[in-house]
């Protein structure tokens, strides 16, 4: 899966559990759970559909990486690589 | 015979809409089952039934708005006979002496307006309420002779059609200032704040979440709230209802959980026994309540029996919550949000994360106290996670 992929797939997720989330309004490079109020557990409910979708767990401890959408797309791109390589 | 009535679901509700009956007459209830839908202010909410029986006849028609406390529908008891009922009847008459019929299943709006559908005979009354009421016409069906529409049909149809979500705002803003305008005219309100460490806490869980999958991870509200749900046996006075001039103890811990709508609005529906539940249990009660709360789709029991109400408003970045109590509760607890500050314990000084937990609580049920006992019981629990 490529990086536009992963990330078409994050929005999906993000918009079933923020359905008001309006795509342009988002900044991917700026902190994602500030501009559209996710709060703890809407968060771990994107983690749930991501490991469900996606079938990657992300520990906690990995959270402080994931602050915006680029960072976490990039960070699901490497764990797929990972795991095909 | 059994008379199953709209329960109260909460201070700020005083009546509610049929939406749905989920059984007909003949059908086999359980308690505890789901056996109508009502629409109130808040939320779509199913209303379930706490007897046994089979259902004998339904009293109010889909779309009809009804005062608490009115009865939806008889049921037989197990083993009663409808000549038993029926004597039972005779001797206490129903609330509702004049049962109306079920509404006729034909009365649904058409789903699109066929060109036949345009010549059907339209009562005048009926045309002007449907103008009255901006339905257009044609798309409502007909019940009367020949397909005619009649008035009923009319405000049936305008009854089913669903609140725009604007509306539905507006109702919940309204049902909230009656609730809280009430709690602020009645409730003398003391409020009590403690700053709680949360090292141990927050340490505990972060290895307990490494070994569990994504799916079985706990948060660390769900902590706050198990150690709520534990510290009220030390204060029972905060746990219950002000009714009728004085305090009745709740028998379970029946946590309200204050949800926030993401389209605006404010939702408090009730965990049960939240003492009695594992932090997993609770998780899964948690995650299921919010997206339903969010989803518009409540139950009777979880909106009408919370004994106390919990609001986290950490996540949004406040220090600290003093919040309003929801009558007929007499308790309210708030948590801000954990961060890391300075923090001088056995003579040093260190970064730890701390937490500010509140206590709003009625004066005319219990004493600052008996709510301070409770706050230092709160620190206590969180001290040791692990028996959580």
């Amino acid at each position: 899966m490529n990086e536009p992929e992963i990330k078409a797939r994050v929005l999906e997720i993000i918009k079933s559990i923020a359905p008001e989330l309006e795509e342009g309004e988002l900044r991917a490079d700026r902190p994602l759970r500030d501009q559209i109020d996710l709060d703890s557990m809407d968060w771990l409910n994107v983690l749930i559909a991501v490991h469900e979708k996606l079938h990657v767990d992300i520990p906690e401890a990995d959270y402080g990486k994931l602050v915006t959408l680029d960072k976490l797309v990039a960070y699901l791109r490497d764990k797929l690589a990972q795991r095909a390589a | 015979m059994i008379e199953f009535k709209l329960p109260s679901l909460g201070a700020d509700m005083d009546q509610g809409k049929l939406l749905e009956w989920k059984v007909k007459p003949g059908d086999v209830v359980k308690r505890g089952q789901v056996v109508a839908v009502v629409d109130t202010s808040k939320a779509a909410v199913e209303v379930e039934i706490w007897q046994d029986g089979t259902l004998l006849e339904q009293l109010v028609p889909i779309g009809e708005t009804v005062p608490v406390g009115t009865v939806l529908a008889t049921l037989l008891q197990p083993g009663e006979t409808p000549e038993q009922a029926a004597l039972h009847k005779r001797e206490a008459p129903a609330a509702r002496p004049a049962p109306k019929p079920a509404a006729p299943a034909a009365a649904v709006a058409a789903p699109s307006a066929a060109p036949l559908a345009q010549r059907r005979p339209v009562s005048p009354a009926a045309r002007k309420r449907a103008s009255e009421l901006k339905l257009d016409i044609d798309k409502v069906a007909g019940s009367g002779p020949h397909g005619a529409v009649t008035i009923e049909d009319v405000e049936k149809a305008a009854a089913r059609a669903a609140p725009a979500p604007a509306d539905r705002y507006a109702e919940m803003r309204k049902a909230i200032a009656a609730a809280m305008s009430r709690s602020k005219r009645e409730i003398p309100h003391y409020y009590l704040s403690e700053t709680i460490p949360m090292q141990r806490a927050a340490e505990w869980l972060a290895r307990e979440n490494e070994k569990r999958p994504v799916t079985e991870r706990v948060l660390i509200g769900a902590l706050q709230l198990k150690a709520v749900a534990l510290a009220l046996a030390k204060a029972p006075e905060l746990n219950g209802f002000w009714l009728n001039g004085a305090f009745q103890p709740a028998s379970g811990v029946h946590i309200g959980i204050a949800i926030s709508i993401r389209q605006g609005g404010l939702i408090a529906p009730a965990i049960h026994d939240v003492d009695k539940k594992s932090l997993v249990e609770l998780m899964r009660a948690l995650g299921d309540l919010v997206s339903r709360a969010r989803a518009g789709s409540l139950r009777s029991s979880e909106m009408s029996d919370p004994t106390i109400t919990v609001t986290n408003l950490g996540d949004q970045g406040v220090e600290a919550v003093f919040g309003v109590i929801y009558p007929p509760q007499v308790a309210l607890v708030g948590f801000g949000r954990l961060e890391t500050r300075p923090w001088a314990e056995g003579g040093e000084l260190r970064a730890v994360p701390l937490v500010t937990a509140s206590l709003s609580a009625d004066h005319r049920a219990s004493d600052g106290i008996r709510g301070a006992r409770f706050l230092a019981e709160l620190r206590e629990r969180l001290q040791h996670p692990e028996e959580l």
